[in-house]
């Protein structure tokens, strides 16, 4: 059955080149300019947090004017539409991309393939400081006369350069330099990331043994190294069209009466490529968040993943499928009828494999030994999310229910449901369930309860009642609902409400904060395999990982990442670097 | 957006033939392997240098199709009009040519162990480049002095943003290009050591001449592309 092995003598190379490692002289070279990827991560992970919470008390500042208008003078139309625009992109790009991505990715993709590092550790460290640059570039715009752009996260021209929208002065040249510089700098990290996978894995370690983290964080890398180029053309145009002049966007217009100078230029244009970017987005965050709690829910649940195989095909598939379906963004842009009918069935195609993920985590799920530990709450939680957001995601995905929805605050539930949400309850359960190995200590137990509990229904409860606001008609981006026939008194009650749990929700990330520095001293010591897990990170002879991973010798792989509960084994996880007995693989 | 969805269908198709000799219909729970024996190693041969550059030309490449399926969309406005043609365009395509020529031959050279020809071939391989750029700058006072600014005209802004994005590249490539034959000038006959860099900096130009191709045929002969499409398709 098994002609895959071979016999020892057979292999050239006794082990994978080794990465030459650069050995840090000095405390800036070891925990500031680090070329590791352990230290790497924790900076990403850290710049990409803090930058985060500056998102969360933007989207406060939002709900407290929407759920009591009038009350808080300082918020006008302006600053409201500047806290909409900062806390779209900081959470899209800044936070999510970058955790999932520079964070996540660095971590654990050298440790879980049994590599000592990744392969270009220099660019590496010059990414990391990149995305530094950028995030403080961006930080700056709040600081700029005028403040910054207010032109909505996606940025559509012509408004977005014209005067009467805030930040036109100054804040809008901060953003899209900062989006530049992010791209750069995302480019030297994704380089890295994808070579590791292609390149550094160790010996025994064959593409369809890497755990469902490192496929879906491959999958996703592959996606944004090649749809940020799209982004990155439409951040030089329109930055062009601002600094210099040029109409790439814009089109002939009059201003106040007078007309402008720009001519010709294609509004429509910036919308191709703005989601020719906009939509891979969406899952190069989702593909990380599927493969980590492909990974966390077998553990937690003692169980194989069901269906590997076609957890890693889907993974493909939806990578693929991610770069023809941007136009479901526009439709209401209008296009030629068989344009919407192509992008509506592509993206309709598209739920196939995704539902085929949902199954799967499910019957991965049924009958395992389930441990409702917190990382298994914010899977399970995850899951549930995932779908709801999806869901709407099938009514949204065609024409005829988009056209009257767009602009609506369905549209803000849907994607905060699927987008918002359910990556960030990923997010929480990785680091609840990583965070052993990174610091050596459990983080409170206790306080992660709270944490998920009210995270997860707060959740529920700001974004379920968002979906009828937008059914009524109430309509998205606007600072002040003001007289409308269509939106009963109820409504503004139902804003209110939102806007408590929102605080709510957002007093209880301070909790999970006050939880990741307080474990750091106080917490119980996890030891090098607390979730008993298979894959290889949890195998490194000490914990916290040192630099260069593994000490003399690199790990080697006899199986794959999900043997749990294997019958006649000693234990109920079998470790990937633990060999077969002798003889039982023929 | 054709353009784009054409060089991704490209890139897709090198990752499913990929993919596809990587067993990814194997069913790992079954195949627990003893001591001492492995499946085969499926890492890719080359040098991690090498496959880093080839994945950074496929985000390259993706950079510079979508600058042409911005042109092209552009292009099919109503009052569109071309940039009319230079003859110094064609003398700096040949410049590139020869660029990517020597460099070639260096690559040669460097195979045969001959340093001294391969630091020869560099040096013609840089300034050729060198002028190449020279070359792009008159180009653009030509279009300044003729009165086609940025600002003044669609086709003329995108001619200044494609140039400029290619020259940055090429630029770029100069400082690499330059570091390898400072090494290659000092390798003293050790071939060994440097001919993977003067592969990598060849493949990188011979990239960049086939971008230009791409590109200085589309701005140049843009109108006659439109002519061909309309016959092909009857719009």
């Amino acid at each position: 059955m098994v002609d895959v092995t071979r016999e020892f003598q057979d292999i050239e190379r006794a082990e994978p080149e080794d990465v030459e490692l650069y050995h840090p002289h000095s405390w800036i070279t070891k925990y500031v300019f680090s070329q590791d990827a352990k230290v790497i991560a924790i900076q990403y992970s850290v710049t990409a947090m803090a930058i985060g919470m500056v998102a969360l008390v933007l989207s406060w500042l939002m709900r407290l004017q929407l759920g009591f208008p009038g009350y808080f003078t300082f918020i006008d139309p302006a600053t409201y539409y500047q806290f909409i625009t900062m806390h779209g992109m900081i959470m899209v790009i800044y936070l999510l991309t970058a955790l999932f991505l520079g964070g996540f990715g660095n971590y654990l993709i050298p440790l879980m393939l049994g590599a000592r590092d990744m392969v270009f550790p220099y660019l590496n460290m010059l990414s990391y400081w990149i995305y530094l640059l950028a995030v403080l570039v961006l930080v700056a715009s709040f600081f700029t006369p005028g403040g910054p752009t207010g032109a909505g996260w996606t940025l559509y021209p012509p408004q977005v350069i014209l005067s009467g929208t805030p930040g036109q002065e100054s804040g809008v040249f901060l953003m899209l330099v900062s989006l530049v510089l992010f791209i750069v700098g995302f480019t030297m990290g994704g380089l890295n990331y994808v070579v590791t996978v292609l390149q550094a894995r160790t010996r025994g370690m064959t593409l369809m043994r890497m755990p469902l983290t490192i496929w879906g964080i491959f999958t996703a890398t592959v996606l944004a190294l090649l749809a940020f180029p799209a982004l990155f053309v439409a951040c030089i145009m329109l930055l062009l069209d601002r600094a210099l002049g040029t109409s790439f966007f814009m089109p002939t217009l009059v201003e106040m009466g007078q007309t402008l100078s720009y001519g010709g230029g294609s509004p429509i244009l910036f919308q191709h490529l703005f989601w020719f970017f906009g939509h891979p987005e969406v899952y190069i965050v989702a593909l990380p968040a599927f493969g980590i709690v492909s990974d966390l829910i077998s553990t937690h649940a003692r169980k194989n993943i069901f269906g590997y195989r076609m957890m890693v095909w889907a993974i493909v598939a939806i990578g693929g499928l991610s770069f023809i379906v941007w136009a479901h963004h526009m439709y209401v842009s209008g296009m030629h009828p068989m344009f919407g009918f192509f992008f509506a069935t592509t993206t309709l195609i598209i739920a196939v494999p995704t539902a085929i993920k949902v199954y799967n985590w499910v019957l991965t799920l049924w009958r395992g030994d389930i441990h409702l530990t917190v990382p298994m709450l914010f899977a399970i939680g995850f899951i549930i999310t995932f779908l709801n957001g999806g869901l709407t995601g099938l009514f949204l995905g065609n024409v005829v229910v988009d056209v009257p929805l767009s602009d609506t605050m369905f549209v803000v539930a849907h994607f905060h449901m699927v987008m918002g949400v359910a990556p960030i309850l990923v997010i929480f359960g990785a680091i609840y369930h990583w965070y052993p190995k990174i610091t050596g200590r459990m983080l409170d137990e206790a306080m992660g309860q709270i944490h998920f509990w009210v995270t997860f229904l707060g959740a529920y409860a700001i974004f379920f009642p968002m979906h009828y606001l937008g059914l009524m008609g109430v309509p998205r981006r606007y600072h002040e609902l003001g007289e409308m026939a269509f939106v009963p008194p109820s409504a503004e009650e139902l804003n209110a409400f939102i806007t408590v749990v929102a605080l709510i929700v957002g007093f209880a990330q301070l909790v999970f904060l006050f939880n990741l520095v307080w474990s750091l001293f106080r917490g119980r010591e996890a030891g090098g395999n607390p979730w008993r897990a298979t894959t290889l990170e949890w195998q490194t002879p000490t914990t916290p990982p040192p630099h260069g991973n593994w000490g003399k010798e690199l790990p080697v792989v006899y199986r794959w990442a999900y043997d749990y509960s294997v019958p006649g084994a000693a234990e109920d996880f079998v470790p990937q670097n633990q060999p077969a007995p002798a003889g039982a693989a023929e | 957006m054709t353009v784009i969805i054409a060089f991704l269908t490209v890139l897709g198709a090198v990752a499913v033939w990929w993919l596809s000799r990587q067993r990814l219909a194997a069913k790992p729970w079954l195949e627990a392997s003893p001591a001492g024996s492995f499946p085969d190693r499926e890492a890719v041969a080359w040098p991690a240098a090498k496959l880093g550059l080839c994945m950074f030309l496929a985000v390259a490449g993706s950079l510079f199709a979508v600058l042409i399926s911005a042109y092209s969309l552009r292009m099919r406005a109503a009052d569109w009009s071309s940039l009319p043609g230079t003859g110094l365009l064609w003398i700096n395509t040949w410049l590139l040519v020869l660029s990517s020529l020597a460099l070639q031959w260096a690559v040669v050279a460097v195979q045969r162990r001959d340093t001294t020809r391969a630091a020869a071939g560099l040096g013609v391989g840089g300034v050729s480049a060198l002028l190449f750029l020279g070359g792009q700058l008159l180009v653009w006072r030509q279009l300044n002095a003729g009165g086609f600014y940025a600002e003044s005209h669609p086709a003329s802004a995108f001619f200044y943003l494609i140039t400029a994005i290619h020259g940055l590249h090429l630029a770029g490539g100069m400082l690499a290009l330059g570091r390898v034959g400072a090494r290659v000038s000092m390798a003293d006959g050790d071939a060994e050591n440097v001919r993977l860099s003067v592969e990598l900096c060849a493949l990188y130009w011979h990239f960049l001449l086939v971008v230009w191709l791409l590109v200085c045929g589309i701005l140049v002969l843009g109108p006659w592309a439109e002519w061909l499409y309309a016959i092909c398709f009857g719009t």
